[in-house]
């Protein structure tokens, strides 16, 4: 089920070696508008290396980056970020001492170019009271505002991660993994939301739980070693022998 | 990786600042209560002490507050803020010297050499991190006093420079007395900046810039030119704290520029408790307070005492003396709450009642 036929993402050869080890090797990538692309594979197939480069994280060796036929190659991530990419952390990377609400009121007034105001009361961003509150809400989170991040729960914090990106109000939305670690009932909200948020959107997302593939994938790239193995619609990549392969004893377990 | 252990401790130094001032928010009572209570203080110092030291307090003050907002706030360790304190000493100076300038006209050029100063250095610096971010700020504080030792002609080399005597709108301010109370109000307007900055949405990104710099960028900040802008807004303030300096005391000297006085700066700050603003008040006082009784004893080695202290409170009292008092009184807040939250804690959504109030 392909909704798009403009590519929004495209990577050509793009090339990422670290002190001889190549993560990434010559990876075309095109992902089409309004989709959700999954990309998957073994660990350390290179997934999240692709993430690095395509958010300006870490510089390609060789290669380019297009974001809707603009040359994002070498653009650092703010730049990116401000071109309506988000993306979240496969580990989980926040503030520990801001509370949930001050991390999404810091996402919000980024994006309204609020935080260079150094002369004015912080109160000022509770003008994003509401929006804060939206977004918190929709990730689950209502009961934890006032919580430090430190001391949210794993799959909480996963979800103040997808607040986070989703704050930011791109265009296209990097997701990694964002359901690692969660329960089954966090798995089904996380899935119901990404659902919901895709509208309008772009989303790639790097994801080991088949289930959550199968259900939002449009299309699926499989890297292994640094390599695209196999790309198509999530039925296609699930019965490819070379998938099945490279899975197996992995993840194969999940389906 | 040596840099993310060093700001890794950093983070477990400054344990959780913005909590305890989330909590003193709550009681806006107290806050004012505490702040009139400063002020009064300040006002009655030259009352209380040597008029001269007085204001060198002031003055130190102000240059460790501005040392603080890179360092607790933003997590970048400047060990170069002599260059901007000196720099602005001697141009205070010039000013009066050569050109006759005013008080507040000498000041205001302090303060502008000193901003403009910290663009260069500050767009080198900031392009590093941890250890090599302090290398770089001491390197061109130590290019500063190179210049500042060579050109004779304008800095009087090791001689110094002398100042005319302050005055100020036709009054003499020669005798310290008076001058604390004309200075006093710069003093406080740049220590109500560095409070403003801090309270702002811009200190906001600061403080997250200084526990997560990455995540910063991944929402959309440049963190170079908030860091940059941090960088500049600091050194404005020790250059307003080192012109008054000079200014207070008529004379300029190589002491200014020299890297004994950033390093009393941070030495300072550490002592006070970093990321508190107030805590480099109080530290100011005792080493500034300390260093005039020890050369009124005749005691030769000063930076043996205070060196030692340093220290002590390195090792025992990390969060500096603000910061434990305000660690002591979150804790006691936090036991007072804890049973409360107990008892309403099985349903675990009760936790949002207590700070969704505001």
């Amino acid at each position: 089920m392909e909704t798009g036929d403009t590519t929004v993402i495209r990577a050509r050869g793009l090339v990422k070696d670290f002190h001889g080890f190549r993560a990434v090797d010559r990876v075309d990538l095109d992902v089409a508008e309004g989709t959700v692309h999954a990309l998957v594979g073994p660990n350390g197939a290179g997934k999240t290396t692709l993430f690095n480069l395509l958010s300006g994280f870490v510089p390609p060796s060789a290669g380019c980056i297009l974001l809707s036929e603009r040359d994002i190659t070498r653009l650092p991530p703010e730049r990116i970020a401000r071109l309506g990419v988000a993306r979240s952390f496969q580990i989980t990377n926040l503030f520990p001492m801001l509370t949930a609400r001050e991390h999404v009121e810091l996402a919000l007034a980024g994006h309204a170019g609020q935080g260079s105001i150094f002369w004015r009361s912080d109160r000022l961003l509770a003008r994003h009271a509401e929006r804060t509150a939206e977004l918190l809400a929709a990730v689950g989170l209502e009961g934890s505002a006032a919580d430090p991040a430190d001391t949210l729960a794993y799959g909480q914090k996963r979800a103040l991660e997808l607040a986070l990106a989703l704050a930011l109000e791109p265009t296209v939305l990097l997701l990694d993994e964002p359901t690692a670690g969660m329960g089954a009932e966090d798995v089904d909200r996380t899935v119901d939301l990404i659902g919901r948020v895709r509208a309008g959107r772009t989303v790639v997302l790097v994801e080991h739980n088949m289930n959550v593939v199968a259900r939002l994938a449009d299309r699926v790239t499989v890297l292994q070693q640094g390599q695209v193995l196999v790309e198509g619609s999530y039925a296609t990549v699930r019965d490819d022998p070379r998938v099945v392969a490279a899975y197996l004893g992995e993840s194969h377990a999940d389906h | 990786m040596s840099v993310r252990a060093a700001s890794t401790a950093l983070r477990e130094r400054m344990d959780g600042a913005g909590v305890t001032e989330r909590a003193m928010r709550a009681r806006p009572g107290v806050r004012w209560v505490l702040l009139a209570g400063g002020l009064l203080f300040a006002v009655a110092l030259p009352w209380l002490m040597y008029p001269p030291i007085a204001f060198d307090i002031a003055c130190f003050a102000l240059l460790a507050i501005a040392v603080d907002l890179l360092l607790g706030y933003t997590g970048l360790l400047s060990f170069g803020h002599a260059a901007f304190w000196g720099t602005a000493a001697y141009t205070a100076t010039v000013m009066g010297e050569r050109f006759g300038a005013p008080l507040p006209l000498a000041v205001l050029a302090a303060v502008l050499a000193a901003a403009l100063l910290a663009v260069p250095v500050g767009y080198l610096a900031v392009k590093c991190t941890g250890i090599y971010f302090a290398m770089v700020t001491l390197a061109f504080a130590q290019m500063i006093f190179f210049v500042a030792n060579q050109w004779r002609t304008v800095t009087g080399g090791e001689n110094g420079l002398v100042g005319p005597p302050p005055e100020l709108f036709g009054i003499d301010l020669s005798d310290p007395f008076l001058f604390y109370y004309a200075g006093l109000p710069f003093i406080l307007a740049g220590i109500a900046l560095a409070w403003r900055v801090v309270h702002s949405p811009f200190g906001r990104v600061m403080v997250a810039i200084r526990d997560n710099p990455s995540r910063v960028q991944a929402l959309g900040y440049p963190v170079h030119r908030y860091k940059l802008g941090v960088f500049v807004i600091s050194a404005t303030l020790a250059g307003l704290a080192g012109g008054l300096f000079a200014i207070s005391h008529g004379f300029a000297s190589l002491q200014e520029v020299y890297w004994t006085t950033s390093g009393k700066a941070v030495m300072i700050v550490v002592l006070g408790g970093m990321g508190t603003l107030w805590g480099s008040v109080v530290g100011s006082y005792l080493v500034v307070q300390l260093e005039y009784f020890l050369s009124g004893a005749g005691f030769g080695e000063i930076g043996l005492v205070t060196g030692s202290i340093f220290v002590v409170v390195v090792l025992l009292f990390r969060r500096g003396i603000w910061g434990s008092a305000q660690h002591l009184l979150r804790e006691r807040v936090q036991r007072s709450r804890v049973p409360a939250e107990r008892r309403s804690r099985p349903g675990r959504d009760d936790a949002e009642q207590e700070g969704s109030a505001p």
